[in-house]
């Protein structure tokens, strides 16, 4: 049914988009909560700054990690004296691009749920004995889930969805870092491809909407675990 | 109710020391415009009750109590141990005061059936006392329920079970009753007041209803504007007519303290013994033979007579001695007469004049007419 080239680009497509949800998760929900709950110098900063990779143009991302994270970069020689490790032209690079675009619409999500845990309860939680790891972990944290699943699926989503960030940082390679909107693209770019390009099309369309139902069964289901009748 | 198996209940070495020197605190924290200065000791036994008027601090000097505020200078201790001296700079937090809080709302985690909302700060000491717990409140039938399906009454009970579980050396309640209404309320302070006997420590019991106090407290602090107006015993402060104001105005009232003498089933009353002479009637009230139980009489229902009366409908003639007549502070019509009654006192209002033509004076002999259906009665 589905040609190899396509395979593959799925393939590759899912495997950057769930790596690119799995490193955002810790430090976004870090972020969100340090936005929500914390009151520092800067935040109003620190919070432009998450916000950027939504407003900015996404190829000036990518020059932006192109230039950090290049070989001759700061944070990319760096990388590359002590681990070895080299991001540009990688699946790597690539799950890094579509984790950092990603990245705001994450903690915006996570922020407003983790705003609406009543702070009473956490209040409540600590003159049990709770500390402040534990009340996180047992109070804020499940009560925020609705918008924790929200967030990794728009993430996800949109790292699924990545083209400008990841084509500059981490260019077009196919079976490296040629995801589906990279190979549509070239589809595209190709003259008599039009057939093969509107099967990537559909293709397309068709994760979003299995992503998009699963988003909704999952948060119905954790909105529900909580308003449960007699059980 | 329920009685704790023997075990159970018995402090262990840390909370008896916390219960023969109690809570201890001098305090000072400004809030915006509000200053709470407060300096305070209450005894290790007991519920004492902090009363006031809303904004008079009464909730803010819990917080600090429990640790959710910190003061701008000051101390708290427990017995021997400090929760926060700000002069040594100790300041335990919250989960390691050993604190159980009561707060207004039950505050139950909603993503928690009620036995996980028990058991959340439960150690593996308490556990034994899980079931006595349960059975205390009467939740027993709420176990797998989820909070979200709970009546208010019921969510309290849960919140309260909750918080005895922690094995607290101190309880908090911050006006547990407030989100009830009538009925329900009556039904909670009847858990309330079968758990504080129950308990071997000393609960600190906020509430701005003087009636509910007097139901519950056996000390009393009046707060206004975040300073200690008076710390007593209950029926100490009843009795301050500098008070009155502040304690109910028009309702205020003094405690009695009595046991059931016996029962009159054919009019429906109930004889109650104040002391070896003094006797008084009241409506029926099904309470076993010498039952100790505490009165509440509103000051406007005592009247004042030079003899025994006949012909008169008030039940209860009590001979009594006058200590003090002072005027109200607030009333330029009435006085308040405090009378003792063997070892009880009582107040009394009339009006200046009833006092000037009965030439009332401290010392006097008098017999204290007292309507019968003017008990507010709990069991102690």
């Amino acid at each position: 049914m589905l040609s190899a080239a396509e395979w593959e680009a799925i393939q590759l497509s899912l495997r950057i988009a769930l790596s690119a949800v799995g490193w955002i998760l810790v430090p976004g929900i870090a972020m969100a909560w340090l936005l929500a709950r914390r009151e520092f110098r800067g935040k109003a900063l620190l919070d432009g700054l998450v916000h950027l990779p939504l407003v900015l143009p996404p190829v000036v991302i990518g020059y932006l990690l192109l230039v950090s994270m290049g070989r001759r970069g700061v944070i990319g020689q760096w990388l590359h004296e002590l681990a070895g490790i080299s991001l540009p032209f990688t699946w790597q690079g690539a799950a890094v691009a579509s984790g950092v675009m990603a990245f705001p619409l994450f903690v915006r999500a996570v922020r407003l749920s983790l705003e609406a845990v009543d702070p009473k309860l956490e209040a409540a939680a600590h003159t049990l004995g709770a500390g402040h790891w534990r009340i996180f972990c047992t109070v804020t944290l499940p009560l925020a889930l609705p918008g924790l699943v929200t967030g990794t699926m728009l993430a996800f989503a949109r790292a699924l969805s990545e083209f400008g960030a990841t084509i500059t940082f981490a260019s077009n390679i196919p079976g490296e870092t040629r995801t589906l909107p990279l190979a549509l693209y070239s589809l595209i770019q190709t003259p008599g491809q039009e057939a093969a390009a509107a099967r990537l099309c559909v293709i397309a369309v068709v994760i979003a909407m299995i992503s998009l139902v699963a988003s909704e069964w999952l948060a119905r289901n954790a909105r529900q675990r909580m308003s449960e009748r007699d059980g | 109710m329920a009685d704790f198996p023997d075990t159970a209940m018995k402090p262990d070495a840390v909370s008896r020391k916390a219960a023969d020197t109690g809570l201890r605190l001098a305090v000072t924290r400004q809030q915006g415009h509000f200053s709470l200065n407060a300096d305070l000791t209450l005894p290790a036994r007991g519920v004492s009750a902090l009363f006031g008027a809303s904004g008079s601090g009464k909730t803010s000097l819990l917080r600090l109590i429990a640790g959710l505020d910190k003061p701008d200078d000051g101390h708290v201790y427990l017995g021997e141990r400090a929760l926060v001296d700000t002069r040594r700079g100790v300041c335990l937090p919250p989960n390691r005061r050993r604190i159980g809080v009561v707060f207004q709302e039950p505050r139950l985690f909603p993503h928690y059936r009620v036995r996980g909302n028990l058991t959340y700060g439960m150690p593996a000491s308490a556990r034994p006392r899980f079931d006595a717990v349960v059975e205390l409140l009467g939740i027993g039938h709420l176990l797998e329920r989820m909070p979200g399906t709970l009546s208010g009454g019921e969510a309290q009970r849960v919140s309260i079970g909750r918080a005895l579980l922690t094995d607290p050396e101190l309880l908090l309640m911050d006006e547990p009753l407030s989100g009830l209404d009538g009925a329900r309320k009556q039904e909670l302070l009847n858990f309330i007041l079968t758990l504080v006997q129950d308990v071997n420590i000393p609960v600190v019991y906020i509430s701005h209803d003087p009636q509910e106090l007097t139901a519950i407290a056996d000390q009393m602090v009046v707060l206004e504007n975040g300073s200690v107006l008076a710390s007593d015993s209950l029926e100490n402060v009843l009795l301050r007519v500098d008070l009155t104001r502040q304690l109910g105005g028009f309702d205020a009232a003094s405690s009695l303290n009595a046991r059931v003498a016996g029962h009159d089933h054919h009019y429906g009353l109930t004889h109650l013994a104040l002391d070896e002479t003094r006797q008084l009637t009241v409506p029926y009230h099904d309470a076993p033979v010498g039952t100790a139980l505490r009165l509440r009489l509103p000051a406007r229902d005592v009247a004042l007579a030079q003899s025994a009366p006949t012909g008169i409908s008030y039940r209860n003639r009590l001979a009594a001695r006058v200590e003090t007549i002072t005027p109200l502070p607030d009333d330029a019509t009435a006085v308040e007469v405090v009378l003792r009654l063997g070892q009880q006192r009582l107040r009394a209002r009339l009006t200046r004049k009833s006092r000037d033509e009965m030439a009332l004076a401290a010392g006097q002999t008098i017999i204290a007419l007292i309507r019968s259906v003017a008990f507010d009665m709990r069991q102690r």
